[in-house]
């Protein structure tokens, strides 16, 4: 047999049919929807008279539109985002579909749903509304991102037409040090290969510094890959991969358990499996970063100074001239000496737990800067329970940040959290497009810890400086 | 679907590079329920200030271009979300194709599900259609998918590549959910075979 990729695996094991031109009919395992992406695709299926094909492995929940302060128990003021989430409401009523509403703690950003419930396991197709889909990649199962007549074509079919992608490695060599995280990883993949580095591709990461990462960690990381411009990521499951599922609501249990582990157990890239593309980057050479443009590529590490438009070629030129003038910017600034308005912890990339201990470790005792507005918005209300059980919150709250209900929030900022035109954000999310987080909105990307770095020193600062030295053993 | 067979039209020429989702619709227009009516707020924010007003310099807002039909674009044209109101946007205000160096994935499917060609040329021939459509409203583009050829107006002709499948469904608008409905059984096979390998699933 000859050597695969963890992405032939799972493609060959969920082939229903191809035909001689290579377009292929893959089966779908699980297929999340949330209330954006959905209505018109609901509403075709209603128009041709079709029924969900297979209710029980589809999964909804309400996430972009969701107000996160805590009136909204009292419903959605704005009209066109209620009238969304209501329509979500419906349609997963009305088709029986599993579904997580506004109200239940269970709600949240749908890919942080998904793995916290034990309805995403390696090996397995997800797709969803949504670019990032991604970010179940890091259980190693084939997750991307669908449009709406994509959504439509699942719901009818349990299938999505599909033809192959390319096998692209990222491979991150050595250890990461101190201060240095996921999301400096991914941003500096990005910066490495640009965000059309991965298109056509399905990367796989792999290497010691992945390996090390939590499953908090391996989904930010693969969150991203869409930013460089694949539409999955993934990562092989090994056993930090098993003991985080193990137990979940809709994780396999007893005998199912095991049959399931002895084949998670196969699914990995053959050692002579052929990669189309190859990217290789030192853990020790990665420092904690920040996007200083309007493109995820636009990285630098946090010691570093704003580039000119002439220090690229082609049409990036062009690019970075519009980019500056949209972050205000002026060549040969430090980073550090940007000063920020605004603080952002939270989304997909970010959500999690891990991330939010990550944020009380630097704030802790601490104080946002006057004037700096900073809010927290977990992305779940799982992890927004946890983190007030383990006194984060209450970190949080000592420390002057707002601390929010879950949802997508200001990392699109379609419900009311949004920045004023020329408003300067550090952001945990992962668009810095212009207009992304509000119209004339200017963002900053970074890890958690280094949004808690900008939001007690009001600039973007390097987390090093601030990390205390660990105590001698 | 509508059919996409052959169209003559304007050209209008985008050369910025990473065009992404949230410039082409931004997201306060996502909150529809609706597939139709984005086109009045296609690349709003380039294309309007904030009160409102037309900004003069935009592209599409010049009187030349205003009824384009064809977009010369730059690298990387719809990276970003996976949001279809990128590609309705575009065939709302009638853009029927969109010519770049460089498509992002999710986006470039989008299109062949909604009656819009993209079609990817290496960037020395985006160069002489990006001359071209810079000529304005006298100058039309004509796209041929069945020849698969673009032509300039001046009649100069460069072959383009295309997935023979989503050439065949763009040239007869089919429907893709028919025709893996037709599917069934192999779907049902499927399906059974699976429940005994993974139960779990």
């Amino acid at each position: 047999m000859s050597p695969k990729t963890l992405y032939d695996k799972i493609w060959d094991a969920h082939l229903v049919d191809t035909t001689e031109d290579g377009t292929s009919l893959l089966y779908i395992d699980r297929h999340l929807v949330h209330e954006v992406t959905s209505p018109q695709a609901f509403e075709g299926l209603r128009m041709a008279g079709r029924e969900v094909h297979a209710p029980d492995k589809t999964i909804a929940v309400p996430d972009h539109n969701v107000p996160t302060t805590p009136d909204r128990v009292d419903g959605i003021k704005n009209e066109e985002s209620r009238i969304q989430v209501d329509a979500l409401d419906k349609n997963a009523r009305d088709f029986g579909i599993n579904y997580y509403p506004v109200d239940d703690i269970r709600q949240g950003i749908v890919h942080i749903v998904g793995p916290e419930q034990g309805w995403t396991l390696p090996g397995m197709t997800v797709v969803c509304g949504d670019s990032h889909t991604a970010t179940h990649g890091a259980f190693g199962s084939l997750a991307h991102g669908i449009g709406t007549s994509e959504v439509e074509h699942v719901l009818a079919t349990q299938t999505l037409i599909q033809t192959k992608s390319k096998n692209m490695k990222v491979e991150i060599t050595g250890k990461l040090h101190p201060g240095v995280t996921a999301k400096d990883i991914t941003l500096s993949v990005i910066g490495k290969t640009g965000t059309a580095g991965g298109t056509g591709h399905v990367i796989e990461y792999c290497g010691e510094a992945i390996r090390d990462l939590s499953m908090e960690g391996r989904m930010t990381v693969c969150n991203m890959a869409i930013e460089g411009g694949a539409r999955a990521g993934l990562i092989a499951p090994d056993e930090t991969t098993f003991e985080y599922i193990m137990g979940r609501p809709h994780t396999p249990k007893g005998a199912q358990w095991e049959t399931a582990l002895a084949w998670w157990k196969t699914l990995y890239s053959d050692d002579d499996a052929h990669w189309d593309k190859v990217v290789t980057l030192d853990a020790d050479e990665i420092a904690p970063v920040v996007t200083w443009g309007t493109s995820p590529e636009d990285v630098l590490p946090i010691t570093a100074t704003v580039p000119a438009p002439e220090d690229f070629t082609g049409g990036k030129v062009d690019a970075v001239r519009r980019s500056l003038e949209y972050m205000g910017l002026t060549p040969g600034m430090k980073l550090t000496d940007i000063e920020i308005d605004t603080v952002f912890i939270g989304s997909c990339t970010n959500g999690r737990i891990e991330d939010l201990r990550a944020v009380a470790e630097i704030v802790k005792g601490k104080k946002v800067k006057e004037g700096i507005r900073a809010m927290i918005v977990p992305g779940s209300g799982l992890v927004r329970a946890q983190a007030e059980e383990e006194g984060l919150a209450e970190i949080f709250l000592a420390a002057g940040f707002e601390w929010r209900l879950a949802g997508c929030s200001m990392c699109l900022a379609m419900n009311p959290d949004q920045l004023e035109p020329g408003e300067r954000c550090a952001a945990t999310s992962n668009r810095n497009f212009e207009g992304r987080q509000g119209r004339g909105g200017r963002t900053h990307l970074l890890s958690p810890a280094m949004a808690a770095a900008a939001a007690i020193t009001g600039r973007l600062t390097d987390v090093r400086e601030m990390m205390t030295a660990p105590e001698p053993a | 679907m509508e059919k996409f067979t052959k169209i003559t039209g304007i050209a209008a020429p985008m050369p910025q590079i990473n065009i992404d989702t949230d410039m082409i619709i931004p997201k306060q227009f996502l909150k529809t329920i609706k597939r139709s009516g984005l086109g009045v707020n296609l690349f709003d924010e380039m294309r309007y200030n904030s009160d409102g007003s037309e900004k003069p310099d935009f592209v599409l807002n010049k009187p030349a271009y205003r009824k384009t039909e064809v977009l010369v674009a730059g690298d990387n044209f719809g990276c970003g979300s996976s949001r279809e109101h990128a590609p309705w946007a575009i065939k709302d205000f009638g853009i029927r194709c969109v010519i770049a160096p460089g498509f992002a994935d999710i986006f470039f499917n989008n299109c062949f599900k909604n009656g819009i060609l993209p079609i990817t040329l290496p960037q020395e021939q985006i160069d002489v259609l990006m001359k071209d459509a810079e000529k304005g409203a006298n100058a039309r583009m004509t796209v041929d998918l069945e020849a698969q050829t673009v032509t300039t107006s001046d009649g100069e002709v460069f072959p383009f590549a295309v997935d023979a499948f989503k050439k065949h469904c763009l040239l007869e608008g089919l429907d893709d959910i028919g025709l893996t409905l037709a599917k069934a059984t192999e779907i049902a096979s499927f399906e059974t075979k699976a429940a005994v390998q993974r139960p779990w699933v």
